[in-house]
């Protein structure tokens, strides 16, 4: 009666102790905190280096220009979304962590949930400093009000949209990467397949001169698509609204998690 | 007393030589399937997305509507795709298009003018703040462009891609000779005007044609003689004008504005005397080409004869064609640009080859491969031959398979590629197997340093890949790519670069927009790979001999 009661018990509290089992996991590792501190440093290093070599010049979006540091930064954020689930497959863990907690998608959802987390917080402080970035160095390259660009600020509705939509686009990479990684299991051919596919999309497009199929491959490819979300000028132009971009993302994310759910599920660990 | 006989095993000595070493890793490397598997994989995705790129390089649209039902299906210039290359005396694609007022000449002669002033017009989009790209037709600017061009020019005859041999004063390149497309040597330096005129004086001695500059028309300076092979005995010889479209690139987050602007150059000559048998008494004016650029309404060519002096206006360019976006002949790809996909592939292989390493760590094998070849450094050594040569046969395939491929497919789809000459697809092919193989080997070196596979990837990727894309998409803007693609071992994908830079034209010779224009030159771009490859070897030699395994 008591196991029954203990087996009830532990039930009903499977989820706070499975995330913080992971969350133990997670933070004692030092390659996350490397990897985080990567992201930020790689995204705001190359905002800044951007935003200092540009001068003013028709159809230059301040806020894209300032947030360019992302597409470097999503490669990193990537590799830690992959190595959460992949460190484990290398090194065996995974068969304890099953043992512990047979629930697997609840592993899945936990590992999502805390990735998604702290890769929103490092984006959260690596889309601030390139704001911070911009805002600071592109006056100086004629960013100006004489020109028609007002200083960027957060208290803008564009701004504030291409701000968010950022932080929350890195965070659908790390669940896009986890969901990848949890389907082929191996690191590396997790992280050569979410390179190539948030890479590939944009170079075939860049250099396919026919202009509908440019357009069909930026519409439906994760990080072209994702990155509609920082257009602050020209929005009308796009191939889909900011919002839908980051919707086909959603979709990428969602799509990855539930085949790497239904492989962890299905197949022995 | 008995003896005790040494024992020995009746099992013969095993070899341990270097070519055993390498038959151990070349071991290794063929029986793990997912390695294997890896490299075809490399094959298929950069065939598979070279012929992609020549299936959207038709014109789709025009392709899907079928005049009469069922009749064959047109592509090209009569589905309004691009208008068809032009060819010059060398077989490469060239734009040749000015204004010409010309007689014939008969036989050996000369003709000597004296140029007074070049001016042009701009009528466009020029680069200011809060216009939009694209031709609009509403102002007319002042637009001498460094490679506006008049003055005299002997031609084989009035076709397109004909051979000639000019003399010219230019925008801002001083005085030039120039001929077939290609020939470009200085002459006099400086601008021209009426306080500082330039003589210009061509000559025909059979075959060959000497061009002449002078300031005062007393003291000449021979600029160049060039050979025209099978120049017929009457050529058509006079005046001409013509000035480049302008091109100015902007770049920003993701995608590149390209401002195009027609520009016209109006020269005045006088002094014009000739030499030998002209049989024709008047000149002749007419405009030569004219469909590769579109001529602005704004600019008025043609010329005017007064009191022995002339003022020709023409727009156009005579010059070598330059294929990519915002250049001259657009819409004809060369070969090296269906190789994009090299990129794709060579993802599969960095993963093969970190594995390679890295799964010796991981699984303990290193242990026992150390055990039998203690020697370190030569294990190393036998790891990158196996591995290099892996990679350089799927790189020799991806890239052969491509090319042959792409070529087939476009001849059967109607689409007419950029021409480049044979030696130039050797060096793409053969370019871009060494570029997978260094690369390979780079990869590792860094798997020898870090052991993990996630993080040899990622290094790898993050140094070749990651600056080729901001690159290639105008990610960042130009200055900063350039200098990407002169460090980073993207350099290395210089190899892939089809049509080389003409100092002679001005064009949008950039890595970004799919024109793949690189800084270096191939082979000094493939150097620096090798470098950072060398370097990544030597440190991964050094630690596999100084740490424990």
């Amino acid at each position: 009666m008591s196991l029954a009661l203990s087996a009830g018990q532990r039930s009903h509290r499977a989820w706070p102790e499975t995330i913080h089992a992971e969350w133990t996991k997670l933070r004692t590792l030092a390659s996350t905190w490397w990897l985080l501190a990567g992201a930020v440093a790689l995204t705001v290093a190359v905002s800044a280096a951007t935003v200092a070599a540009t001068a003013v010049a028709p159809g230059l979006d301040p806020v894209k220009l300032s947030l360019t540091g992302i597409q470097a930064g999503q490669a990193v954020v990537a590799i830690l979304a992959v190595l959460v689930i992949s460190n484990e497959y290398s090194t065996g863990m995974i068969r304890v962590t099953l043992t512990a907690m047979p629930r697997r998608l609840t592993v899945l959802a936990a590992k999502a949930a805390l990735a998604g987390g702290l890769v929103l917080a490092a984006g959260a402080l690596a889309i601030l400093a390139s704001m911070l970035a911009g805002r600071l160095i592109l006056p100086g390259h004629g960013f100006t009000l004489a020109n028609g660009y007002q200083l960027l600020s957060l208290g803008d509705g564009p701004v504030l949209r291409a701000a968010c939509g950022s932080v929350l686009y890195l965070a659908l990479i790390a669940l896009l990467s986890l969901g990848i990684a949890t389907a082929v299991r191996d690191s590396a051919v997790a992280i050569g397949t979410v390179l190539a596919l948030l890479y590939l999309f944009p170079i075939v497009a860049s250099v396919v001169s026919n202009q509908h199929w440019q357009r069909h491959l930026e519409q439906i490819g994760p990080m072209t698509a994702g990155l509609y979300i920082q257009a602050t000028i020209g929005v009308h132009a796009l191939p889909l609204t900011p919002w839908q971009g980051l919707g086909v993302l959603t979709l990428w994310a969602a799509g990855a998690l539930i085949l790497g759910g239904l492989v962890l599920r299905f197949r022995d660990a | 007393m008995t003896t005790i006989t040494k024992y020995r095993s009746p099992v013969q000595d095993g070899r341990d030589g270097f070519p055993q070493l390498l038959h151990a890793e070349w071991t290794k490397f063929r029986t793990v399937r997912g390695w294997v598997i890896g490299m075809i994989v490399a094959i298929l995705v950069t065939a598979g997305l070279g012929l992609f790129l020549v299936a959207a390089s038709g014109n789709v649209s025009c392709g899907s509507v079928s005049p009469s039902g069922s009749g064959p299906v047109q592509h090209g210039a009569a589905c309004g795709g691009p208008p068809p290359l032009t060819l010059g005396p060398g077989g490469e694609p060239v734009t040749d298009s000015f204004y010409f007022v010309r007689q014939p000449l008969a036989g050996n002669g000369s003709i000597t003018v004296r140029a007074t002033s070049l001016t042009a017009l701009s009528q466009g989009a020029v680069n200011t703040a809060n216009n939009t790209p694209g031709l609009h037709t509403g102002t007319l600017r002042p637009g001498l462009v460094p490679w506006s061009k008049a003055g005299i020019i002997i031609e084989q005859d009035l076709s397109q891609g004909s051979a000639y041999a000019a003399m010219m004063v230019t925008g801002g390149n001083g005085v030039r000779m120039q001929w077939n497309y290609t020939g470009d040597t200085p002459g006099l330096s400086g601008a021209v005007s009426a306080a500082s005129p330039r003589w210009l004086r061509l000559t025909r001695d059979g075959d060959t044609i000497t061009g002449y500059d002078s300031t005062d028309g007393a003291h000449w300076t021979q600029v160049g003689t060039v050979h025209l092979a099978g120049l017929p005995s009457t050529v058509q010889a006079g005046l001409f004008a013509t000035s480049p479209q302008y091109v100015a690139i902007s770049t920003s987050f993701g995608s590149g504005n390209i401002n195009n602007a027609v520009t016209g150059a109006t020269a005045v000559f006088d002094h014009v005397s000739r030499s030998g048998a002209w049989p024709a008494s008047t000149w002749t004016g007419g405009y030569i080409g004219g469909d590769t650029l579109a001529v602005a309404p704004g600019i008025a060519e043609g010329y005017h004869q007064a009191a022995g002096q002339f003022t020709v206006t023409g727009s156009g360019d005579i010059a070598p064609a330059i294929p990519g976006a915002g250049n001259t002949a657009v819409g004809h790809e060369p070969i090296g640009f269906f190789l994009a996909g090299t990129v794709a592939g060579l993802i599969a292989v960095i993963v093969v080859a970190a594995m390679f390493m890295t799964a010796e760590y991981r699984r303990g094998l290193i242990r026992t491969t150390l055990a039998v070849s203690p020697v370190r450094g030569r294990m190393l050594a036998a790891k990158a031959i196996v591995i290099g040569s892996a990679a350089f046969v799927t790189g020799l395939a991806a890239a052969a398979g491509t090319v042959i491929a792409a070529t087939e497919m476009a001849h059967a789809r109607g689409y007419a590629m950029f021409p480049v000459p044979w030696p130039v697809e050797l060096r793409l092919i053969a370019g871009t197997a060494a570029l997978v193989a260094v690369a390979a080997v780079l990869t590792l070196d860094v798997g020898t340093m870090v052991r993990r596979s996630a993080a040899a990837v990622m290094i790898v990727i993050v140094t070749i890949l990651v600056p080729y894309f901001l690159t290639f998409t105008a990610a960042v803007p130009a200055a900063i790519g350039e200098w990407l693609l002169r460090i980073t071992p993207a350099a290395a994908f210089a190899v892939q670069q089809s049509t080389p830079q003409y100092q002679q034209v001005q064009a949008a010779y950039t890595g970004g927009l799919g024109n793949g224009f690189f800084p270096l030159a191939p082979w000094a771009g493939f150097a620096v790979l090798c470098g950072w490859a060398a370097v990544a070897l030597a440190a991964a030699a050094y630690l596999l001999r100084r740490r424990d395994a």
